[in-house]
């Protein structure tokens, strides 16, 4: 156990990275997803193709097919990345997807009388969006993207089999130079877990911070898992 | 570079066994998901803090840490405590384990749903406790949660390619090897990721299917 603890250096080094890897990956990520899930939530009929072919495609192949694609068959195209590149560009486009589903539909589920009335006040599209619809689809957007990005945290360990030296990668290496298994591997979960505490916390604090902004309250914690976006909606 | 179908062609069959493999794991690994996950449900309900403390917390960490390090865990460090498992092994538990955190998530926001109410005409019409679950509670729980283990269904899916990170030759690892043997990586990690593409949207249409078919009135 202390061998492994004194190469926290090492391990450092790899949760920084691990760190760095999901917020890279969460903002490109983000940014897809409100692009792609507005454009789910649009009339033309072409646009909502764009948001339908973006979700079905890259919710269904597996992030790290999607990875291992990125880095070992686009080269031969002439495409060719940093391995953090492409490992961002992986995890962001495969966790926008599914971040574009929780966009349209939290847009979709602010009640229709908003959108009325801000209709009836002569608000363009651009300030009904802005002004009235998102600010409140943010509210109901935070709990799943909290839960989203602690899965997209979960995927960066497959970086290590691409060969970034993250958080996994460097346990193997410490586990092959100390043959502490257990020790180095309990180790790491028990940093995973930390991150994603943390994690937690600061999507909560955002939670709070966007209720603030609404003049609401916290809306009630629901499970993590069965809580299809736009249940909680306040009145 | 150009695509080669000849090539492509002689692929199919290497990577037909490699799907085959990764269904394999799917299906088990899903079936121990469902068992356990109703196991960590009603260890959950249990009485005593001290057990539904520390089910809560247990699975709480195995929710929040990667996959891929957890069948690490399963595959490197149980042979040093006397437990060998062979790598699709360690696989299918290591995804059944896993996933096994999120049914139990499911299953207690479906039995959550049920109301109130009926719990209380159980009691009032003084049914035997296995009546009451048998009879009145999981029957209404099991339509909520059709359509959410559905889900957890395909997302098990699209996470066995980590098992390849323990040798276990499934899609992904049977398109690298041939990558490896020719070094052209284009063909076959292209066809994986199609093959995962249309195994994962046609699950997802007959699950629309099914979620209609269970919907609640």
């Amino acid at each position: 156990m202390s061998e492994v603890l004194d190469s926290y250096p090492l391990l450092l080094r790899g949760a920084w990275t691990t760190v760095q890897i999901t917020v890279y990956g969460a903002v490109f990520a983000l940014v897809l997803a409100l692009a792609f899930g507005l454009a789910g939530t649009a009339r033309g009929r072409l646009l909502r193709a764009v948001n339908r072919i973006y979700v079905e495609f890259f919710r269904g192949v597996a992030a790290l097919v999607l990875m291992y694609w990125f880095f070992y068959a686009l080269p031969l195209l002439g495409l060719r990345f940093t391995p953090i590149a492409a490992a961002v560009l992986a995890i962001g486009l495969n966790y926008g997807a599914y971040g574009a589903e929780v966009v349209r539909g939290s847009v979709e589920a602010v009640p229709r009388a908003q959108w009325e009335a801000a209709c009836a006040l002569n608000f363009t599209a651009a300030q009904r969006m802005r002004r009235v619809l998102l600010p409140q689809a943010t509210a109901l957007m935070l709990p799943p993207f909290g839960n989203l990005l602690i899965e997209l945290m979960k995927a960066t360990a497959g970086v290590s089999l691409v060969s970034i030296a993250d958080l996994t990668f460097r346990a193997k290496q410490i586990q092959a130079s100390t043959g502490q298994t257990a020790a180095t591997f309990a180790v790491i979960l028990v940093m995973y877990f930390v991150i994603a505490q943390a994690l937690q916390v600061l999507v909560r604090i955002a939670e709070r911070r966007t209720a603030r902004m609404l003049g609401r309250g916290l809306p009630p914690r629901r499970s993590p898992a069965a809580a299809p976006a736009g249940e909680a909606v306040l009145p | 570079m150009n695509w080669d179908w000849n090539y492509t062609g002689k692929l199919i069959p290497d990577l037909l066994d490699g799907l085959r493999v990764t269904v394999t794991a799917t299906l088990l690994g899903y079936l121990i998901a469902l068992a356990l996950g109703l196991v960590w449900t009603l260890l959950r309900r249990s009485p005593n803090p001290l057990v539904h403390q520390t089910v809560r917390w247990v699975t709480e960490f195995v929710r929040s840490t990667p996959l891929l390090v957890q069948l690490f865990f399963l595959f490197y460090v149980l042979p040093s405590w006397g437990i060998t498992l062979g790598a699709l092994t360690a696989g299918i538990v290591g995804l059944g384990l896993h996933y096994s955190t999120y049914t139990a998530e499911v299953y207690r926001a479906g039995i959550e749903d049920v109301p109130r109410g009926q719990w209380e005409a159980a009691t009032a019409l003084n049914l035997p406790r296995r009546r009451v679950w048998a009879g009145v509670v999981l029957p209404q729980a099991v339509r909520r949660v059709v359509p959410s283990l559905g889900n957890y269904l395909i997302a098990l899916f699209k996470d066995t390619p980590f098992l390849f990170g323990i040798t276990v030759t499934e899609l992904l690892g049977s398109a690298f090897d041939e990558g490896a043997h020719t070094l052209k990586y284009l063909e076959p990690i292209t066809v994986a990721g199609l093959f995962f593409i249309a195994v994962s949207v046609v699950s997802s249409l007959a699950l629309r299917r099914l979620e209609k078919h269970y919907a609640t009135h």
